[in-house]
């Protein structure tokens, strides 16, 4: 019987190394293209000054996008826990909002691996991590945690 | 679209969010979306990749629809009123869905100052499947102009 090949838990309570990603107003236009955005501040600079914001914003969902294109060197997902891309689901997404993000911030994200744990007899397994998004100010702007399903299809042991 | 034009003082139990619509979802829809959020999971850009890793098809993103239940949530209140939210994502949203993301006021209430609103937050597809499910908390404070006391 092939044995399943489930996550090593020791990466539970690891802190990755900070990384760095820039806010870019060319992806915040992409992305309000992409999500059918029809409100101007998502993509109109002078819309957004005139709304009371310094630049464009990136809407509420944009700081996942944000970790999505800065993954860590340690405990990623795909990378060091080597989790097949083929296996996963989205299981459950969170968002705390302390200040928005915006065009031109630089920000700095540090993902924890929170926790793993399985179900269904290793059926399923589940990938908690904790992500912080500060900006070049020292602000915390977003906490966000997400919960990634991983399928092992070679089904339950015993 | 002007600043919402709800004011935030009628905010009560019961009231209902604008219903936000979006749909169908196309091949291109996903593949702008995997482009524009970084999202590069082949199982939602390439059918022959989903098909191998026994999906059937390419799949929505559940980010698609949390952006779309982000939308919703911007278009009745500012972004700067939103404090938390959190959804699990309770079935995949199939290509071609057409997604309604709904809303409902659970309770007002006051926290750390301010008074905010538990919003009840469903997805469904146009097959009457529930797609995302969670809640919202937002702030009850900001001015004619959308401006949030703390934003």
């Amino acid at each position: 019987m092939v044995a399943l090949e489930m996550i090593d838990r020791s990466f539970i309570g690891l802190t990755s190394e900070p990384r760095e990603i820039e806010v870019e107003k060319g992806q915040l236009r992409f992305f309000a293209k992409a999500t059918g955005e029809s409100n101007p501040i998502y993509f109109d600079e002078a819309a957004a000054r005139a709304a009371g914001h310094p630049a464009i914003p990136a809407p509420p969902t944009f700081a996942f996008s944000l970790a999505m294109g800065a993954p860590a060197r340690r405990g990623d997902l795909l990378g060091d826990l080597g989790v097949d891309m083929a296996h996963i689901l989205h299981g459950e997404q969170a968002f705390t909002h302390h200040r928005i993000i915006y065009a031109g911030d630089r920000m700095t994200l540090v993902t924890r691996t929170s926790d793993i744990y399985e179900k269904k007899g290793g059926a399923l397994e589940f990938v908690v991590q904790d992500t912080t998004l500060t900006n070049q100010r020292g602000e915390l702007c977003v906490e966000m945690r997400g919960v990634t399903v991983v399928r092992n299809p070679q089904g339950a042991r015993g | 679209m002007s600043p919402p034009a709800l004011d935030p003082r009628t905010v009560a139990a019961g009231d209902r969010l604008p219903d936000h619509v979006r749909g169908p979802i196309t091949r291109g829809a996903l593949a702008l979306f995997a482009g524009a959020s970084n999202d590069h999971v082949l199982l939602h850009i390439d059918s022959d990749y989903a098909r191998e890793a026994g999906m059937g098809d390419v799949f929505a993103h559940g980010m698609l629809s949390m952006a779309y239940l982000a939308q919703m949530l911007t278009s009745w209140a500012p972004q700067a009123a939103l404090r938390h939210w959190n959804v699990r994502f309770t079935a995949i949203t199939p290509l071609y869905a057409t997604v309604t993301c709904s809303g409902e006021v659970l309770e007002t209430f006051d926290a750390e100052g301010e008074r905010r609103a538990r919003v009840k937050l469903h997805a469904r597809t146009d097959q009457g499947v529930v797609t995302l499910e969670g809640e919202a908390i937002v702030g009850l404070q900001w001015d004619e102009d959308g401006r949030v006391g703390n934003g």
